[in-house]
């Protein structure tokens, strides 16, 4: 019997491709392409988890748009909201007051629906993944590091309206107060780098824990599950027991990934709005 | 015998260069789990005996909590991503 490549086919299962497996056996999609960008070497064209990022926005858009309608219709009839209504805004609230407002402090309405656009987004992307024919775009590094590269603008942007010119180039170029002369000049030199690297450090590190987090959790989902076959060869009574226990640990790992599932997307949510509050409030 | 002997010193080299990789990886990966379980278990004990010596502060303290686990986590991770290059590259 043929050795299985346990591996191979958790790269397979975790990385892009340009294939899509629709539910219920209705086959499989083939994305088109490649489509070249004139001149260079870039290819555009969708591929699996492009497909599934527009599903997540497109349902973000709809029970929400949906969430909402049914809120406003049902406070101007003068009772509270129920099944999605209700959900819709214990989560929007929650985001909005709990996480952005009081982390980036007064002004934090202003960046209440960007924080809220990407936690909604990664909750839905995440959740795709944990469904049978799913895939997780927040487990590919160039979806995370967009989202990053996203929070890295609003950061560094509003900063530099926060705190002007002036202001912005001091959160770059740090004198420590109080400190004239050469020593300013020396301390400046050291700690320019410094506070450059931790600039690109917070998005860096955004993008990789829900990158890691995402990749991590299908990993270790399918090594359970390869364990089955891994074992396809031994003796029954073997094959039984790694099967029964196997499919209990995955089971376990689902649930896990499920509670990962909204808390990779309320840290995300709840560092970016960290870090424009910290950019903000510099002195 | 002496052809087989020559064929698997061959291959031995070649993959010797490729397990040394996947150790430096391993040790890496458990090295980077030792830091991140002392990190986060502190943070937790801490948070466990705060919110037992003032329970009225639990909301903040687990906020507080979620969020530096979340910080440690991130470099752990790091580590991690970078293991896992070692046995793609």
């Amino acid at each position: 019997m043929q050795k299985p490549d346990i591996g191979a086919m958790i790269f397979q299962h975790t990385g892009d491709s340009k294939l899509v497996e629709l539910p219920f056996g209705l086959g499989e999609w083939h994305l088109p392409g490649p489509w070249y960008i004139p001149g260079t070497h870039v290819d555009v064209s969708p591929t699996k988890h492009v497909v599934f990022m527009i599903l997540a926005a497109t349902l973000v858009f709809l029970t929400l748009w949906y969430g909402g309608r049914q809120v406003a219709r049902r406070h101007r009839e003068g009772r509270g909201p129920r099944g999605i209504g209700a959900a819709v805004e214990a989560m929007v609230l929650f985001v909005r007051n709990d996480v952005a407002i009081a982390s980036i402090g007064h002004g934090g309405e202003v960046f209440a629906p960007y924080i809220m656009t990407l936690f909604f987004f990664i909750l839905y992307c995440n959740l795709l993944g944990l469904l049978p024919w799913g895939a997780a775009a927040t487990g590919n590094i160039a979806v995370t590091a967009g989202l990053a590269l996203t929070a890295f603008l609003t950061i560094e942007i509003s900063g530099f309206r926060a705190l002007g010119p002036r202001g912005y180039l001091k959160t770059i170029v740090m004198v420590p107060p109080g400190m004239k002369g050469i020593g300013a000049v020396i301390m400046a030199i050291i700690m320019t780098p410094v506070e450059l690297i931790g600039k690109i450090v917070k998005p860096f590190a955004l993008t990789l824990r829900l990158f890691a987090n995402m990749t991590a959790g299908h990993f270790v989902i399918l090594v359970l599950l390869g364990l089955i076959f891994v074992f396809g060869t031994a003796p029954a009574a073997i094959r039984y027991i790694v099967a029964g226990g196997s499919v209990a640990l995955t089971l376990f790992m689902m649930l896990l990934e499920l509670l990962v599932a909204f808390l990779q997307a309320y840290i995300f949510a709840l560092l970016t709005s960290v870090f424009i509050g910290l950019m903000r409030h510099e002195h | 015998m002496h052809m087989l002997l020559m064929l698997l010193q061959a291959e031995s080299a070649a993959a010797a260069l490729n397990s040394n990789a996947l150790l430096g990886a391993g040790i890496g990966m458990g090295l980077a789990i030792i830091g991140a379980g002392l990190g986060i278990g502190r943070i937790g004990g801490q948070a466990v005996e705060a919110i037992a010596r003032q329970p009225e502060a639990s909301a903040d303290i687990r906020g507080a909590m979620i969020l530096t686990a979340a910080l440690v986590e991130g470099a752990t991770l790091a580590a991690l991503v970078f293991a896992l290059l070692f046995k793609l590259a």
